[in-house]
């Protein structure tokens, strides 16, 4: 196991991609912690004229109200990070959970949960998500769990699928003869080895999850007191056609950042498939 | 196979009931309820004219009642009552419904197509320049938002390229010649339908590629060119068929991913769809209406499920031998 692990490691090491997209990442992780400490700018105050264009004065311009645009995508990298990471592990969690129990146990117990997932499948994700958030508060408690509701059942399915194959393989069938207790094996013994694909699933959730919180911004349904890059985008819809920069640099920060997540993630998935390399 | 289509159809009423009772619950979740909004658009009433009226709408009754009776209604079509728009949201919601299904539906169709027809050009020579386009542009095609991707087209071919109207759906004044008039329909739907279509594009041509590099090893292709028949022939009539199956099971999947995406393009494009009676509605917490659109999007996409598992099972007969 840990030869197979060194081996995994070494092929991710070896992709210059993966390896550029994790810099990236990990500069952005930096400027969530500290860009307000970096930047102390309030990004809600107006310090200039609305709508300058990008220049010497304000790198990236400023926005209707006069905001300064670059100080609004650092400090919206803390928000939009919190955001999509909670919500991934939220959505993480709850797919798991269905996706193990339904395929460990099978029969009545999967039957029902699929119907379940079902139903969750059919229920447009935004469109779900934007009346969750609507009904109850634009709390950003509330926009977690109504990213993670309304996402979960891709985990689900693959979580599924892994334990349908691992299931009846001799080691599990050892474990249970052996007396080990369903919950046990479940987590201990099956999850481990349905990992890989389920690290690369997570990962790429992280890339769609920001793109998703960014839409329900977009719409305004977000926490007013905070800023986000989604809500950069869709306070500027009403100007953007005069001040181009209002909308094009939070939406480059997000592309920049998912795009390099998906380069962690097509690292991954070469390093724990090398077999499959460039499908 | 009848069975088994006998058996899908009673899944998807099954499910469709499952979206009326979670609709139910959502509307007594909401912050007020009819009468709230009745006495709002009236002006106001004292609290013994409002108990009256809940009276009335059976408002005073226990829960399980006021879900039958929801129910009930729902299955007639009465979705309830805007009382902003001043008309039943079944009505609305209806007269919403083309464009967006005309702009779900051409996206996703011309996603599907080209999507696999890249697949299959970028699988001939994988190394090629244009298979390593392809894993390029389905990178970007995961990491754009599609709200973001329509603006930015609307800058360059709306405004500092003229070439395409920015928003609405027709021109004003209207033109009187029919076929100039779905012409110039078109003309709106160009940059919408690309927005939405664009990023599912590239997810089908990498996962098309995939799947014809998974086929072309196969044994029936090796028979196929050794019986001599042309390489064209061995790709368009035997490769292709099996290796789209992936990508016409994960469009019809995705379904109700694209009407997400397609609120947003609506809304972006100010297209008279569903996406911005929905925003507008979520604006104004006109609850029936918001409710109304999750009902129909749901049963327009269980609908749209089933009619995907009967064409998968045209497509692939080893599945009909299954079930």
């Amino acid at each position: 196991m840990n030869k197979i692990r060194k081996e995994t490691f070494r092929l991710f090491c070896a992709n210059r991609a993966a390896l550029f997209g994790l810099l990236f990442v990990v500069v952005f992780i930096f400027i969530g912690l500290f860009g307000s400490i970096l930047v102390p700018a309030d990004p809600f105050e107006m310090v200039a004229t609305p709508l300058t264009g990008p220049g010497s004065e304000m790198i990236l311009g400023s926005d209707y109200l006069g905001r300064d645009v670059f100080v609004g995508i650092i400090h919206g990298t803390q928000a939009t990070m919190i955001i999509a990471t909670t919500a991934t592990l939220v959505t993480v969690f709850i797919g798991i959970t269905i996706g193990a129990l339904a395929g460990y146990y099978g029969g009545l117990i999967d039957n029902v949960l699929m119907r379940v997932t079902e139903f969750f499948q059919v229920l447009p994700p935004l469109v779900f998500a934007m009346v969750i958030v609507a009904v109850f508060s634009s709390d950003i408690l509330v926009v977690i769990l109504a990213i993670a509701i309304t996402t979960w059942t891709t985990e689900a399915r693959l979580t599924r699928a892994e334990f349908l194959k691992l299931k009846e393989q001799d080691f599990v069938t050892a474990s249970r003869a052996i007396g080990v207790r369903n919950f046990r094996i479940i987590t201990k013994v099956i999850l481990p080895n349905a990992m890989p694909p389920i690290i690369i699933a997570i990962t790429l959730r992280v890339g769609i999850t920001i793109i998703y919180e960014a839409a329900l911004s977009f719409l305004g349904l977000t926490d007013p007191d905070i800023i986000t890059w989604g809500k950069m985008i869709g306070q500027s819809r009403d100007y953007f056609f005069d001040a181009w920069w209002t909308v094009t640099f939070p939406g480059l920060a997000i592309l920049l950042v998912v795009l390099c997540i998906a380069l962690i993630g097509d690292g991954l998935n070469d390093a724990f498939n090398p077999k499959l390399r460039g499908r | 196979m009848i069975q088994a289509i006998i058996q899908r159809i009673l899944l998807g009423i099954l499910l469709i009931f499952g979206v009326i009772v979670l609709n139910f619950f959502l509307l007594q979740a909401a912050p007020g309820d009819v009468v709230d909004a009745m006495l709002a658009e009236a002006g106001g009433g004292d609290p013994e004219l409002a108990a009256r009226l809940r009276q009335s709408y059976g408002l005073d009754q226990p829960v399980y009642i006021q879900l039958i009776k929801y129910l009930g209604q729902v299955c007639i079509g009465d979705l309830g009552y805007s009382f902003y728009y001043e008309e039943p949201v079944a009505k609305l919601i209806l007269s919403h419904l083309p464009t967006t299904l005309m702009l779900t539906l051409s996206a996703l169709v011309l996603a599907v197509i080209l999507g696999t027809l890249f697949g299959v050009y970028a699988a001939i020579k994988p190394k090629g320049f244009f298979s390593n386009f392809v894993t390029v542009f389905s990178l970007f095609g995961y990491a754009t938002p599609v709200f973001w991707l329509g603006m930015i087209v609307l800058l360059v071919f709306a405004l500092y390229l003229p070439w395409f109207p920015a928003f609405g759906i027709r021109s004003i004044p209207e033109p009187e010649d029919p076929l100039e008039r779905i012409l110039d329909i078109i003309h709106h739907l160009v940059l919408p339908t690309f927005t939405l279509a664009v990023l599912y594009l590239a997810n089908y041509s990498r996962i098309s590629r995939a799947s014809m590099l998974d086929v072309m090893g196969a044994d029936y292709i090796r028979t196929a060119r050794t019986k001599g028949l042309s390489e064209r022939k061995v790709i368009f009539k035997h490769a292709l068929k099996n290796a789209s199956l992936p990508v016409v099971t994960l469009a019809g999947l995705q379904l109700a991913q694209v009407f997400s995406g397609a609120v947003l393009v609506e809304t972006v494009f100010s297209l008279p769809g569903v996406g911005p009676l929905l925003y507008e509605s979520i604006m104004r917490r006109d609850f029936p209406v918001i409710l109304g659109v999750l009902f129909g999007a749901a049963t327009t996409t269980i609908v749209a499920n089933i009619i995907t598992d009967l064409i998968y099972k045209w497509m692939d007969p080893r599945i009909q031998s299954i079930t």
